[in-house]
C-alpha cells in the first residue's frame, strides 16, 4: 500500500507528538511539515496504519477487511501485536487510497455479509480518520466495526458513532486495580464509553481475554460479567483464551515480556469463566 | 435413425412399471446433454434426506481397508507382472462378490496392479524391479524387438534441444514415457445407448469417411475408427464375462451404475493415463434413479448403496509406476474426477439427489482422495447444496470447487474436468496434454547467458551473460523474454513429437470410441514456478538485487536489500508481472503450428512438481533457497501471503482464464478456527468465501480445513490416520502416502489462521 509522499525520512516525530511523547530537537527544522503530516492526521485524511488483512469470522462477522492502526496508550501485559504501540512506526497512508481498497472489497462484502473493521492498536488514538473513513463506508453501504479498548472512547465524535453498526469492545478486567494492572491505565472510561454505546443502541461485541493468574479472578470476571449484564446492546461475549504466539514480537522489540512461561487456560478454567457470564444470559463463545 | 430402439422396452427387461424417459433430439443421434436436460429434476433441497451406509456397503469397504495397510507397506499390493492389460486380457475378479452390487476390477483380483507396456516397456520393467517382481523375458523381447512403444517413438524423433530441456529441468514431466491421459470418454453413452447403437454410429461415421480421399489425415481417422469398434467390441465380451450384456440400453438404475462403470472400466484396463476422469455423470444416472424410486423398485438407501458401491470401485482404481513418476504425481493419483452440480444454460441447476450422494460417499465410507469431486461453484446454485458442499470440505478436505460460471461461458453446460483444472465438453473435446515448464530456471538461464545455474552447462542458446553489479528489471526482463521465446518453442516441438506418436502407438481406442467423429483438441502447455517468477521480478524492480557469481562467472545466488510486494497480497504492483508473464508466454506459444491442429491452451497448475521442480532450480533473486520447492500452481509462496487467504485468492484470481484455458489452481489451507466458532457459522463463511473468490473470477481453489498438528501428528502416526486426505494441488491424496519431502512442503504451506 503507497505511503502518502511527505518527502520526509521520519513519519514520526511529529506523530511522536500526538503520541504524547517528545520531540527530539533535531528534528525541529522539520517543523513545518511535520505540522503539515499533523494536520492530516487530525483531520483524518491520512492514518497511521501498521497493516490490513482480510479475515473471515474474527472481528465481526462475515469476511472482512481489518485495518490495523498504529498508536495505542494501553500497555497490556498479554499484547500480542506490541508493534503496534507507537504512532510513528505507523506507515502514513492517505484516507482516499483505504477507501479505494474498500471499495474494491465491496463485492466479498456482500458475499460474505462483512465490512470494514478498523482495529489496532487503538484506533481512537485517530478518531477524524475513523469518523472519515466510516461515513465513506456508509456511503458505499459497507458494515463498519470498532475494534476498542474503550480507553479513549471520549474521542469518538457523535458522527463517528452515527455511522458505526458494530463495536468490538475489550472488557479486560472488571476490578479497577486489576484493570490497571493489566492495562497501566484505568477502567472507568471503558465503562463511560459503554454506557454511551448502550444508550445510542449501537450492537457491542464484549471481548474478555482470559490470562491464568492475571484476569481469571473470579471476583474478576464477575465484575467484568455485572458492568457488561447492564447494557442491553451486547449481542455475545467472546471470552479468548490468552496465547503465547505474541511472545517473539516481545522479543523483537525487545520489550522484557511480562508474561513469560504463563500457560494458556485450560478447557474446564474457559468453562468456568463462560459460564459466569451465561449465569446473567449472555450469549457466550 | 432409430438408435435408442431398447429405451422403450423397459417393461421386457424388469417388472416394474417405469414411465418413458422424455423424448427428443437424443433418440436421433448421441446427445448426452439433451437427455439430461429434459429429463433431469433439479434437487433444491438441503442434505437431511441422505442415507447413511448400508452393511453391505461397510462389510465391502472393511474388506479393502484391511488390505491398504500392506498396499502402503511396499507401495504396491499386488501385480499381474506377465499379461500386458487390454479390455478383456483379466478374468473377472471381485471384492467379495455375493455382496457387490456393482461389479468389475481392473484385473481378476482387487488391488492387483496391471503392466500396461504400449505406453513405454522401461516404465514397466522399472516399476517390476522396483517392487520386487520378475520381468518377463519374453514381454521384454516382444516390446523392444517386435513391437515399438510410445516411448521409443518420440526419442526417435526428438531434436536435441528438447532432450537438453528435458533432461536439465526446463521441462519435466512429459507424457512421453507414460500414458498422457486427460481424455474424458463419455461413459454415459454405454448406459443410454447400448453398445450396439454405438457401433452403429461409428460405422456411418465410416462410411463417410471411406467416401473422402485418402489424405494421411482421413487414413489415420480410418484406421482410429476401426479400433475404436474393435475396442466397443471387446467392452461388451468383457462385461459379458461379468454376466451383463451391454448391446441393449440400462433400464434400471442399477444397469445405468454398472453400464457406466464398464465402459470406464474398460478404459482403465487399457490406458495407464496420468488422469483418467470420470466426467459428469451424477445428474444423469439421477434421471434412472429418480424412476426408480417412482417405480418404487429403490429407496433412498438403495439408490445411496449403489454410488456407495461404485465409488468403492473408483477408489480402487491402480496402475504401476515408478519412484520417479511418483515424485511428479504423488501419493499414488489415478484423478479420477467426477464433476458435480453446476448451472444450466436454463439457469436450472445441475443440480441432483445423486450429486448429494456422490458427496455422502465421504460419510459412509469415509474420507478419500479418489473419486476426485469437483463441484462446478456458481453462487446461483442453491443454498441447501452450497452449505452441504462446504460442511463436506470441512469435515474431509477432499472435495475442490472451479468455477462454473467460467466453465459455461467456454464450453456449455455439460463440460467436464479431466485431472484437476482441465476443462472439456464431454465426449467432443480431449486434451494433448503437456504437463510443465519451469519457469523459474527460465529466469535464471536468462540471467546466465543459457547455462544452468546448477550444472554450468548450455541448455537455451548462447547469450551475452548479464554483468551488472546490481540486477535492472530493464535488463533482466527483455532477456528473459527472450529465453522464454526459445522455450516456447522447445516446448510446443517436444509436445508435437508426444502426441504424434502417442496416437500412433498408445491410441485410447476406447476413450475415443466414447466421442464423437469430429472433436476439439487442445494442446495443453503449463507452468510451474509463477509466483517465484513474479516475486523475483518483483525484487528486481523494487528492491537491490546484486548477483552473486562463482569463480566461472555464473550467478549462484543473490542478495536482497530493501522491501518488494510479494504476490499473494492483492498488490497489483506485483500481481500485474505474474498476469504479464502469463500472457506473454501464452502469446508465444500460440505462434507455433501444433499436431492436428490442436488449439494452444496453457494451465497454471504443478500437481506436485511443485518440489522436484524446486529440487532442481538453483537459488533465486526473490531469496527462495536453492532447491526449496517452488509454490504449487498459482499459489504465492509460502509464508508470503500475509493479507490473509482471500487477499492471497484474489492476487490469484487477477490471472485471466482466457490465458489460462487449461486452468489455474489454487490451493488454500485455513484452520478451522478461522472461518468461525461454530459449525454454523464455519459453512456460511466457507460458502462466502468461495462465493467471494468465484465472483472475483477466481477459477479453481482447494480447500484444506486442518490444523498444522494434524499433520504432524499423521507424520508419526501414520497408522492413525489411514484415511486423512488433503488437497494438494487440484487433487487430492492420502496424506500417510506422501513421502516425507512432500509432508514437509505441505506443512510448511501458509496456513490462514484468521
Amino acid at each position: 500500500m503507497p505511503a502518502v509522499n511527505l518527502g520526509l525520512p521520519s513519519a514520526g516525530a511529529a506523530i511522536a507528538l500526538v503520541d504524547g511523547s517528545s520531540v527530539s530537537s533535531e528534528q525541529a527544522e522539520l517543523a513545518e511539515l511535520h505540522h503539515l503530516e499533523m494536520e492530516a492526521i487530525h483531520n483524518g485524511s491520512v492514518a497511521s496504519v501498521h497493516s490490513w488483512e482480510l479475515v473471515t469470522a474474527v472481528d465481526g462477522p462475515g469476511t472482512r477487511m481489518t485495518l490495523f492502526l498504529s498508536g495505542c496508550l494501553l500497555r497490556c501485559q498479554y499484547c500480542h501485536n506490541p508493534d503496534t504501540w507507537k504512532m510513528r512506526d505507523g506507515l502514513l497512508t492517505t484516507l482516499d487510497d483505504l477507501v479505494t481498497r474498500v471499495k474494491r472489497y465491496k463485492g466479498v462484502f456482500d458475499a460474505t455479509g462483512g465490512g470494514l473493521t478498523i482495529s489496532g492498536g487503538e484506533p481512537l488514538m485517530q478518531p477524524a480518520f475513523v469518523a472519515r473513513i466510516f461515513e465513506e463506508c456508509h456511503k458505499l453501504g459497507v458494515h463498519t466495526t470498532l475494534d476498542t479498548s474503550g480507553f479513549l472512547g471520549k474521542s469518538a465524535s457523535e458522527t463517528l458513532l452515527d455511522n458505526l453498526d458494530l463495536v468490538l469492545l475489550d472488557v479486560k478486567s472488571g476490578i479497577p486495580e486489576t484493570y490497571k494492572e493489566v492495562t497501566g491505565r484505568e477502567l472507568a472510561p471503558t465503562v463511560e464509553f459503554g454506557d454511551r454505546l448502550a444508550e445510542r443502541k449501537i450492537p457491542v461485541w464484549v471481548r474478555f481475554v482470559l490470562v491464568p493468574g492475571l484476569t481469571d479472578a473470579v471476583e474478576n470476571v464477575d465484575a467484568v460479567a455485572e458492568i457488561v449484564a447492564r447494557w442491553p446492546n451486547v449481542e455475545r461475549v467472546e471470552v479468548l483464551p490468552f496465547h503465547q504466539m505474541g511472545e517473539d514480537k516481545w522479543d523483537r522489540l525487545s520489550l522484557p515480556y511480562p508474561l513469560h512461561g504463563v500457560h494458556p487456560p485450560d478447557n474446564e478454567l474457559q468453562e468456568r469463566v463462560r459460564d459466569q457470564f451465561r449465569a446473567r444470559g449472555l450469549t457466550v463463545f | 435413425m432409430t438408435i435408442t430402439e431398447g429405451v422403450r422396452s423397459d417393461k421386457d427387461a424388469t417388472q416394474a412399471e417405469r414411465p418413458d424417459f422424455v423424448s427428443g433430439p437424443w433418440q436421433d443421434s448421441i446427445d448426452l446433454r439433451d437427455f439430461i436436460q429434459r429429463n433431469y429434476t433439479p434437487y433444491l433441497g438441503d442434505a437431511t434426506f441422505l442415507a447413511g451406509p448400508t452393511a453391505r456397503t461397510t462389510g465391502v469397504w472393511a474388506k479393502l481397508s484391511a488390505m491398504f495397510p500392506e498396499e502402503r507397506r511396499k507401495g504396491v499390493y499386488d501385480v499381474d507382472a506377465t499379461t500386458p492389460s487390454s479390455i478383456t486380457a483379466h478374468k473377472p475378479g471381485y471384492i467379495d462378490q455375493p455382496n457387490e452390487v456393482i461389479v468389475g476390477l481392473q484385473t481378476d483380483a482387487p488391488l492387483k496392479r496391471a503392466i500396461m507396456p504400449f505406453g513405454g516397456w522401461r516404465m514397466v520393467a522399472t516399476s517390476l524391479e522396483t517392487y520386487g517382481y520378475p520381468v518377463s523375458p519374453e514381454l521384454e523381447k516382444i516390446f523392444t524387438d517386435y513391437r515399438k512403444t510410445h516411448n521409443t517413438a518420440v526419442f526417435d524423433v526428438y531434436p536435441p534441444g528438447v532432450r537438453r530441456a528435458r533432461s536439465s529441468h526446463l521441462i519435466t514431466g512429459l507424457p512421453d514415457a507414460y500414458g498422457r491421459g486427460r481424455i474424458i470418454g463419455d461413459y454415459r453413452r454405454v448406459a443410454l445407448y447400448g453398445v450396439d447403437a454405438l457401433v452403429a454410429g461409428k460405422k456411418n461415421d465410416r462410411a463417410e469417411l471411406d467416401m473422402e480421399p485418402s489424405t494421411e489425415d482421413i487414413i489415420r481417422a480410418r484406421e482410429e475408427n476401426s479400433e475404436q469398434i474393435r475396442a466397443l467390441k471387446e467392452l461388451v465380451a468383457m462385461a459379458a464375462s461379468y454376466g451383463s450384456d451391454i448391446t441393449k440400453p440400462a433400464v434400471t438404475a442399477q444397469e445405468a451404475v454398472q453400464w457406466l462403470y464398464f465402459a470406464y472400466l474398460g478404459a482403465v484396463k487399457e490406458q495407464n493415463g496420468a488422469a483418467m476422469s470420470f466426467g459428469r455423470n451424477a445428474a444423469f444416472l439421477d434421471t434412472y434413479m429418480e424412476r426408480d424410486i417412482a417405480a418404487g423398485v429403490l429407496t433412498e438407501s438403495g439408490a445411496q448403496e449403489l454410488i456407495d458401491d461404485l465409488v468403492i470401485k473408483l477408489r480402487i482404481v491402480r496402475f504401476l509406476r515408478t519412484p520417479e513418476y511418483d515424485e511428479i504425481f504423488a501419493g499414488d493419483p489415478t484423478w479420477v474426477t467426477e464433476s458435480l452440480a453446476g448451472i444450466g444454460e436454463d439457469g436450472r441447476a445441475l443440480v441432483t439427489k445423486t450429486t448429494f450422494r456422490f458427496l455422502q460417499t465421504l460419510y459412509n465410507i469415509g474420507a478419500a482422495p479418489e473419486p476426485n469431486l469437483t463441484v462446478l461453484w456458481s453462487d446461483a446454485l442453491p443454498e441447501g447444496f452450497k452449505r452441504f458442499c462446504a460442511q463436506v470440505s470441512i469435515d474431509t478436505s477432499a472435495i475442490q470447487f472451479e468455477s462454473d460460471e467460467i466453465i459455461r461461458a467456454e464450453m456449455g453446460d455439460d463440460a467436464a474436468i479431466a485431472c484437476c483444472v482441465s476443462p472439456m465438453r464431454v465426449g467432443k473435446q480431449m486434451q494433448f496434454f503437456g504437463a510443465r515448464v519451469n519457469a523459474v530456471k527460465a529466469l535464471l538461464y536468462s540471467i546466465n547467458g543459457g547455462k544452468d545455474e546448477v550444472s554450468g552447462k548450455q541448455i537455451a542458446p548462447a547469450t551475452a551473460p548479464n554483468t551488472d553489479e546490481i540486477l535492472s528489471y530493464d535488463t533482466v526482463f527483455p532477456a528473459y523474454l527472450e529465453t522464454l521465446e526459445w522455450l516456447a518453442e522447445t516446448y510446443v516441438t517436444a509436445l508435437n513429437c508426444i502426441h504424434y506418436m502417442h496416437d500412433k502407438y498408445a491410441y485410447e481406442r476406447l476413450e475415443m470410441a466414447l466421442h464423437d467423429k469430429e472433436i476439439i483438441r487442445t494442446m495443453a502447455c503449463g507452468i510451474a514456478g509463477l509466483s517465484v517468477v513474479a516475486d523475483s521480478l518483483s525484487a528486481i524492480k523494487y528492491a537491490t538485487v546484486r548477483p552473486v557469481r562463482d569463480e566461472t562467472g555464473l550467478v549462484v545466488d543473490y542478495t536482497i536489500e530493501g522491501e518488494f510486494p510479494q504476490f499473494g497480497n492483492d498488490d497489483d504492483r506485483v500481481d500485474s508481472m505474474a498476469v504479464d508473464v502469463m500472457e506473454r508466454f501464452m502469446t508465444m506459444i500460440r505462434k507455433h503450428p501444433t499436431y492436428r491442429d490442436a488449439i494452444h491452451t496453457q494451465s497454471i497448475l504443478t500437481i506436485t512438481s511443485n518440489v522436484v521442480y524446486g529440487k532442481a532450480t538453483g537459488n533465486t533473486p526473490d531469496g527462495r533457497r536453492k532447491g526449496e520447492p517452488f509454490a504449487p500452481g498459482a499459489n504465492p509462496m509460502n509464508g508470503r501471503d500475509t493479507h490473509g487467504m482471500l487477499a492471497s485468492a484474489l492476487s490469484v484470481a487477477k490471472l485471466p482464464y482466457s490465458e489460462a484455458q487449461d486452468g489455474i489452481s489454487l490451493t488454500n489451507t485455513v484452520v478451522p478456527s478461522g472461518l468461525g466458532h461454530t459449525k454454523e457459522e464455519q459453512i456460511t463463511s466457507l460458502v462466502g468465501l468461495i462465493d467471494a473468490f468465484t465472483s472475483a473470477t477466481g477459477y479453481h481453489i482447494n480447500v484444506n480445513v486442518l490444523n498444522k498438528d494434524t499433520l504432524e501428528d499423521a507424520m508419526l502416526h501414520p497408522e492413525n490416520y489411514p484415511q486423512l486426505t488433503i488437497r494438494v494441488s487440484g487433487y487430492a491424496v492420502n496424506f500417510v502416502r506422501l513421502t516425507r519431502e512432500q509432508q514437509m512442503d505441505v506443512i510448511s504451506r501458509t496456513f490462514h489462521s484468521h
